[in-house]
């Protein structure tokens, strides 16, 4: 190299980026690793489950290997008529979110409590099991936690799937929303600055812990949906929507989502789609008065986790 | 290609993997832009091919990013730095065997990953779509090839002094393996939450203002004053923008992040450093010009500095809305709208487009000691380049004004969407001249290699660029 000027550069230049990468890696990671997480966060961790893109079991995002949300309104165990609540069921097998694995997901409070109180070291992925998010106030404070509930309450899975009144398969679902690509128009980010009236409230701090990737979306060329299901919970309106967006908005520019119904009903009847888009096409042009059926989606088919991820977004 | 990659190292000419390079580059940029285009069509036509899988946008969208960024951008910057390294320092590429081996392979995994991701493999992050597998064969297999090549030709150079370009080649492409190792940790390491969210943007940002700008400068930096015969205005002034880069274009990342619940320490700090870019900025932007100073007729007559000039003109505005668009004072406005979108193609299909394209058609010329096949399709590219690049960032830009508006006076969504639509239907015009263009480039670039006139000894291509 020749000149002394050049070694001095190089480490100089190393010296920089270290620097760099001190300030804007290393220090914000300590900050945001010490959050604690919210009931939210908990929520998300123990619907979505393992992460939702590329990964050995799901090489190309089916959505498998996920747990199962389901609507309790009576105790599995006991069968008595309780409150209405959200079970998370991870069957024998199913991977666990990283915050049931590793120790320093949760944040300090919420950890030791869901360790105490909610048992949740009791729990493994070989055997399963159900969880719920719970919560304790210590002067006036909620801090929430995993309860396990099948050492807390006895709560069995194949109890409490049968004890189900609705089945929620929002897991599968978060996958088939990366996949698709829904993210690339649609934020998961109401901003901080506005967007309180329109899309709602803005997440905070401790709502991400666990989550992977949380698909914020950059480029907002459509609602935002992190609090859509609150908006519109019709389960019939998304159907129609996915299917086919200028059924129910005629400006809509979204992509049709009809092949994630899999070309089968949920008769087991193969879907014609060019049949059905020539029946569109004349009742477009107004010579049909009524637009042609949208097919009800069969239950494991991929719009049904899609459909089911977007109305759990509450 | 494969004669080559088979071959001895001495047995190889010089300037094969540069060439190799070039026309890969122009190949992927030729598919690149298709997709954008398609995609545009897309957007603006949202009942255009339905029913299917693999044509639909959410799976074609960062298709199109990839292919422009590393099988276009990076793939350019390859071939340029394997001609002008050498060039510099006056000696051979270190191995041209690497070289032949680097491009193939560059292709290879070019090929697999954009596949891969347009059947639904993908990390969900944005800007490092491909899966991790793909990610560390970029930075082994793709990358550190280049880096060491490009290094060792450095090394070994024949000069005294090493020459600015050379700095920012040396530099970026060490930092870009940097950047692809760190910021895909959440991937190695299952980062999740936020520190998943903002090393997403960490390198993003990162790729962007540590890749692609600087070694876009660096082109510039070489091929105004080689065609002009004007020496660098300042090399001092080029030390600036380099350090300046180091020290502040590496830190901003969060400002990707403005409405998001990251620290806010962290927002701010990324904030004052986003508005300092402007000094790298202006410090490149007024080197390069000043030093054109009496050779401005060459912006006119010369189609390389044609292209280098345009591309370091449109820096201007670049950094302009670069430095300030990320201040909270205008972010709450313009954030993931359209004005994005339209200053994300300011930087990769003006700037830096426009620059590489020069640095191309400057390497294959003086590579195959060939004349230009022919100026008039050069020159119908360049306007193909520039209306259609032009069409698509006024209309995104104007699209994006009328998105923020929208959002901070609350207009129903929908509204915003039916009032975007003709400027939907601009960019997808705009996009589509530039994919035209390229096509007749692509066919310039092979009539060149093929039938151009021969250069006799000591003769430039631009010394006989109006020469009968």
């Amino acid at each position: 190299m020749g000149f002394r000027e050049y070694r001095v550069g190089s480490i100089l230049f190393g010296v920089a980026l270290s620097t760099s990468m001190m300030i804007t890696l290393y220090m914000p990671s300590l900050d945001i690793s010490g959050v604690s997480s919210t009931a939210t966060a908990l929520e998300k961790q123990l619907t979505y489950g393992k992460i939702n893109a590329f990964d050995y079991g799901d090489l190309f995002l089916h959505g498998t290997d996920k747990p199962i949300k389901v609507i309790l309104k009576k105790n599995p165990a006991t069968g008595a008529v309780m409150d209405e609540v959200a079970a998370y069921v991870f069957k024998p097998g199913t991977s666990f979110p990283s915050g049931l694995k590793h120790d320093n997901i949760l944040g300090d409070d919420v950890q030791a409590l869901s360790v105490s109180l909610g048992k949740m070291n009791k729990a493994t992925e070989a055997k399963g099991g159900v969880f719920l998010v719970s919560t304790k106030v210590t002067n006036g404070v909620e801090t929430p936690y995993i309860e396990f509930a099948t050492a807390t309450r006895g709560w069995g899975v194949d109890a409490t799937l049968k004890a189900a009144s609705e089945t929620i398969l929002a897991g599968s679902g978060k996958t088939m929303f990366i996949r698709e690509g829904c993210w690339w128009c649609h934020t998961l980010l109401p901003e901080e600055t506005h967007d309180w009236q329109s899309f709602g409230r803005p997440p905070m701090l401790g709502d991400f812990n666990g989550e992977s990737p949380t698909t914020f979306g950059s480029d907002r060329k459509a609602p935002d949906l992190l609090h859509v299901g609150s908006r519109n919970s019709s389960k019939e309106w998304m159907m129609l929507h996915f299917f086919n967006p200028r059924l129910v908005q005629p400006h809509s520019i979204m992509p049709r989502y009809d092949y994630l119904w899999g070309g089968k009903d949920a008769k087991g009847n193969v879907i014609d789609l060019n049949k059905w888009d020539v029946e569109f096409n004349a009742y477009r042009d107004g010579e049909r008065v009524y637009p042609p059926e949208v097919p009800d989606y069969a239950d494991d088919s991929e719009i049904r986790y899609l459909i089911d991820f977007v109305l759990n977004l509450k | 290609m494969i004669k080559y990659m088979l071959a001895k190292e001495k047995d190889i000419p010089g300037g094969t993997a540069a060439l190799f390079f070039s026309f890969s580059a122009i190949m992927w940029f030729i598919i690149g832009t298709g997709l954008g285009s398609f995609n545009a069509a897309k957007l603006a036509f949202p009942d255009w091919f339905t029913h299917s899988y693999a044509l639909q946008f959410g799976h074609m969208r960062q298709v199109h990013v990839m292919a422009v960024i590393f099988g276009w951008i990076t793939g350019a910057f390859a071939a340029s730095a394997m001609y002008v390294v050498p060039a510099l320092g006056n000696t051979k590429l270190w191995s041209e065997k690497l070289g032949v081996w680097n491009c193939m392979m560059w292709n290879v995994g070019m090929a697999v990953g954009l596949s891969s991701l347009w059947f639904g493999m993908t990390s969900g992050r944005e800007y490092s779509d491909f899966i991790w597998p793909i990610d560390l064969y970029i930075a082994f297999v793709m990358v550190t090839p280049l880096f060491v090549n490009i290094f060792m030709s450095i090394v070994t150079r024949r000069t005294q002094g090493i020459y600015t370009t050379n700095w920012f080649f040396a530099a970026s492409f060490f930092m870009l393996i940097i950047v692809f190792l760190i910021g895909n940790i959440p991937e190695f390491f299952h980062l999740t939450g936020l520190n998943e969210a903002y090393m997403t943007w960490w390198f993003a940002h990162n790729v962007l203002g540590l890749l692609i700008t600087p070694v876009a400068a660096a082109i510039t930096y070489y091929i105004v004053p080689k065609v002009t015969g004007n020496p660098l205005y300042s090399h001092r002034v080029g030390h600036l923008h380099f350090w300046s880069i180091v020290v502040f274009y590496s830190t901003p990342a969060a400002h990707h992040l403005m409405s998001s619940p990251l620290p806010e320490w962290l927002k701010s700090f990324a904030s004052v450093e986003g508005v300092l870019i402007l000094v790298p900025a202006v410090a490149y932007v007024c080197n390069i010009l000043l030093t054109m100073q009496g050779r401005w007729s060459m912006f006119v007559e010369n189609i390389e500095i044609k292209y280098t000039i345009t591309g370091v003109l449109l820096a201007i505005p670049l950094n302009m809305q670069g430095g300030f668009q990320q201040t909270r004072a205008i972010n709450w406005y313009v954030h993931g709208t359209g004005w994005i979108v339209a200053h994300a193609h300011l930087a990769l299909l003006g700037f830096s487009t426009f620059a590489e394209a020069a640095a191309v058609y400057y390497g294959i010329q003086t590579l195959t000691r060939r004349k230009l096949y022919s100026l008039s399709l050069a020159n119908f590219h360049f306007w193909m380049l520039l209306i259609g690049f032009s069409l698509y960032w006024v209309s995104m830009t104007i699209a994006g004004l009328i998105q923020g508006a929208g959002k901070i006076y609350e207009v129903p969504y929908m509204d915003v969407v039916i009032a975007e639509h003709p400027y939907m239907i601009v960019r997808w015009l705009g996009g589509t001249l530039v994919f035209i263009g390229n096509w007749v480039w692509l066919y310039n670039m092979y009539m060149t290699v093929k039938a151009g006139e021969k250069l006799s000894v000591g003769v430039q291509p631009q010394d006989v660029a109006y020469a009968r």
